[in-house]
This record gives C-alpha cells, structure tokens and sequence, in this order.
C-alpha cells in the first residue's frame, strides 16, 4: 500500500463516518458542522486526484456558502435543539434495502468498466488545465448547453426566492 | 521532490507563520501608537524603549487570566471556534509571494511558499471558511449578545464576500492568470491600482467589511452587543480571537498590495532581488496605517445601512466594473 492509499482510506473512513453521523445526530447544530467535514472529505479527495481547482471549488461553494447558509438557518431555529424528533421515519423499512439495491447496482455497473480496479498514476500531476476548461464550458460542442441550463436554473431560483420574501404592498400581507 | 526541498517548505512555513504572529503583537502596538498621535496623546511608553515591549507584557497577562467557559455552552464548538479562526487567518497568505527568488548559501530559494495557478481562488475559499470561527463562536456561547453579534457577522460577510470576489477578479482578468506571481510580475509597467482605481477601492472596502473592520465592525457593536461574538470569551482562547482579527489585518493588506499595489515590485528589484519583501513590508505598513485612520476618523454606520450600500450600491458597482473591464478588454487587446 502507498502512502496515498493509506491516506485515501483514512479520509474515506472519516467521510463516510461523518456521513452518518449528519443523519444520526440529534443536534442540528452538530448536524451541520458533520455535514462540514464530509464535504471536506469531498474536497480532499479531489485534491489526492490532482484537481485542485475542483478541490478550491468544492470548499468555496459548498463549504464556504452552503453550509454556512445552513448554519446561518440553524442558529436562527434555536428552539429545535429540544425538540424530541425522531430522526427515523415511519417508511425507513421500506426504503433502507432500496438504498442499499441501488449502491449494490452503482457498484456492478461501475465494475463492469475496464479501469474500475486499475490504479492510476497520479504523482505527475500538477492541477488542471484551467483555460482549457473556460473555454470548454463557453465552447457550443463543448459544455455550452448544460452550462446555460444550469444557470437558467440558478436565476429561476433566485426570482422565487426573492417573490417569497418580498413585502407585498398594499393589503394582501 | 528531495529531503531539502520539503526541510525548505517546513522552514517557510515556520517562517510565516512565525512572521504573522510577531506582525500581529507589533500591530497591535502600531495601532495603539498611531490611533493616540491622532488623538495627541503618546500612547503606550512605559514597558521598554517608546513601548516596544508592550505586546509582550500584554501576551503574558492575558495568559495568566482565567478562563471562562459558560454554563450550558456547547463546550466542544466553544473551544474549537477560536481555533477555526485564527487558522484561515494564518494560511491564507501561503500563495502570496515575498519577492522573485535570492540565492542563499548556494541554494536558488523561490521568495513564495505556493504558486498555484489558482491562488486567487484559494484567497476566495479561505475567506469563505473563516466566517465559521466568528458564527459558532457566537452560537456556542448561549449567550444572546454573542449570537446576536455572531448572526450578524455571518450575513456581513456572506454580503460583502461577493463584492470582494468581483474586486479580486479584475486583477485577474488584466494579468490573465489566476496566479499571485504572475499578476504580480504583470504589474511591472503600471500597478493596477492606477488602471482600475474603482476595483481598488471596492475590494478595499469590501476587505475592510469582511474582517469585521471600523466603520464596518457591527459583530463587534460595544453599545448594543457588549462585546459580540467574543463576549463570553476569556484569557487565550479571546487572545485567539483577538489574534485572528489582526492577522487578517496584515493579510488583507498584503493581499491587496499584491493585487493592486504592484507586491513585491518597486524600484531596482530586479538587480537586487532581496529589496522585494522590503518594498511588500513598507506598502503593507502603508495600508495598515490608512486602516488604522479610518478606525480613528469613521464613525461606525447603523447594520441596516450597512447591508443595503453591501448590496444596493458595492455589488451592482463591483459587477458593472468587471463587465467594463471585460469589454475594454476585448477591444484593446483583441
């Protein structure tokens, strides 16, 4: 074993650790902060692969944004950390073996890939080619269309948040 | 990848950060002295020569005081806040470079700890992730006044987080590399604050908002919060807090002088490659000084106002200036 697989199993066992502790614990608040350290498992692992620029990314947004957003509304919801709410629901019988049917499936299709156990050499990397990546996703045969769908999306998002939190003027409250 | 090469990153970054924590004891002094010259008092004079030992004396109190952990806090995250923000504070200057390289003891050293081609990005990140200290500091302390400050730190920098990012993305646009090097080493002919004043004094600003800074230090708002997101906290673990605000003073203005003030470049820098950090410490004690006048002249502005010129008048201007710059761009450089 390399040193970087070793490392690569350490975070991994963090990661999914940290995974289920966001769904198991009861405080929110401890909730959000696991939900954290998965996501910087997340990034570690892309920056063992050698992206780094996905390694920043993952940190920015979904640490530095997201997550923060969630504690932001954790901290504004103090009363729920007494609340007795059970974190299991009536259906996880039913949808505890779907789960596990559709990760048991992920992983057979995914073996059936010819590089699946293969390992690849990741010591020559030295971070992505960043223009060429600009340039892929404003390119029309590169990644033009799913680009501007998702920030078609985005936009459609925020009009609605700004609708619903928008004073209405005059009587209708 | 040899032994040397990695004992020369361990001693860099022993370095840094031995240079940041001594920068933050001297600030602290550098403020206090500058802030009593404009209020024609002295300042602090009596421990050592003009008070030189002062931050001395200060750092052996605060260690001895006792320290405070509220009833009912959430221990765990009371203690790991102060942790969570003074480490932001000191890697963030990993990629912003002291000067191009000298030759010491035979050995080529490269003035800069990382040059990776996505500094800029990285800034951004650690930005991001150092609004965490301030918000569990303020959640874990049960302590209304501490989540008061800390809600409003959170949504202060959240705001002005994104005019910051459209500040620091000019530089980038005009060098063409996301690279702290290369946009220094692009400001060979002109600094960018002479090109792009307006990008300059938005990113300043929106700086000055994110580190919780006069005029901008609601979180910190003596009269209505006591003493904000810190109130509850005692000996180190305040001293961290405290730590971490001028750390991000230094950083902020370092990263701004690369940016914007040409870093490391300066007359003769080129023949003589050690002038480089000399010509990085004077602009940084430049912008410190214009930081520590505005504390000393601006009132703080009320939390509302703060909010709408973050979002009314800084982002709309700090978008408009990337897309001019974009456009001029494209015409000029074809």
């Amino acid at each position: 074993m390399t040193p970087l697989q070793i490392v690569f199993l350490l975070v991994a066992a963090i990661t999914l650790f940290s995974a289920v502790m966001v769904v198991s614990i009861r405080g929110m608040m401890h909730a959000a902060l696991f939900l954290v350290l998965t996501l910087m498992g997340v990034a570690f692992m892309f920056a063992t692969l050698g992206s780094r620029f996905f390694a920043i990314i993952q940190i920015l947004v979904y640490i530095g944004s997201i997550a923060i957003l969630i504690i932001f509304a954790v901290m504004l919801t103090r009363n729920i950390m007494d609340a007795e709410v059970a974190s299991l629901n009536r259906g996880w019988w039913f949808f505890a073996p779907l789960a596990l049917l559709i990760f048991a499936s992920i992983v057979l299709v995914l073996s059936s890939w010819s590089a699946f156990a293969t390992l690849r050499d990741l010591s020559s990397t030295s971070g992505e080619n960043i223009l060429e990546f600009g340039k892929a996703l404003t390119d029309p045969n590169g990644f033009v269309i799913p680009f501007e769908v998702a920030s078609v999306l985005l936009v459609a998002a925020m009009v609605g948040a700004v609708y619903i939190a928008m004073e209405r003027r005059g009587g209708r409250g | 990848m040899d032994g040397a090469m990695i004992l020369e990153w361990v001693i860099k970054s022993i370095f840094l950060i031995l240079v940041m924590t001594g920068g933050f004891a001297y600030v602290t002094l550098y403020e206090r002295k500058v802030l009593a010259r404009i209020q024609v008092r002295i300042g602090p004079n009596r421990a050592g020569p003009f008070g030189v030992l002062q931050p001395v004396a200060d750092g052996i109190k605060l260690i001895f005081k006792e320290e405070l952990v509220p009833a009912k806090a959430d221990k765990l995250i009371f203690t790991l806040a102060p942790v969570l923000t003074v480490i932001p504070a000191l890697i963030i200057t990993a990629v912003v470079p002291w000067g191009t390289e000298v030759t010491l003891f035979g050995r080529t050293i490269k003035l800069y700890l990382a040059d990776i081609n996505i500094a800029v990005l990285y800034l951004m990140a650690v930005t991001s992730i150092s609004i965490y200290g301030i918000a569990l500091a303020g959640w874990s302390s049960n302590n209304k006044y501490a989540t008061l400050g800390g809600l409003r730190a959170t949504a202060q920098m959240i705001s002005y987080e994104l005019a910051l990012g459209f500040a620091m993305i000019v530089p980038v646009m005009m060098a063409g590399s996301m690279s702290l090097v290369d946009i220094v080493e692009s400001q060979k002919p002109v600094w960018f604050v002479f090109v792009q004043p307006l990008a300059f004094l938005i990113y300043f600003i929106a700086a000055l908002a994110e580190i919780n800074r006069s005029p901008f230090d609601m979180p910190e708002a003596e009269q209505e919060l006591t003493a904000g997101y810190h109130t509850e906290y005692s000996g180190m673990k305040f001293a961290l807090f405290f730590m971490a605000e001028y750390i991000k003073m230094i950083a902020i203005s370092m990263i701004g002088s690369s940016l914007f003030l040409g870093g490391y470049r300066g007359p003769f820098v080129d023949q003589l490659p050690a002038l480089g950090p000399l010509y990085l410490f004077i602009k940084v004690a430049i912008v410190l000084f214009v930081i520590i006048w505005i504390r000393a002249t601006l009132p703080r502005i009320r939390y509302d106002r703060l909010m709408q010129f973050g979002w009314k008048v800084l982002f709309p201007l700090a978008l408009l200036n990337v897309f001019v710059t974009g456009v001029v761009l494209i015409l000029v450089g074809g």
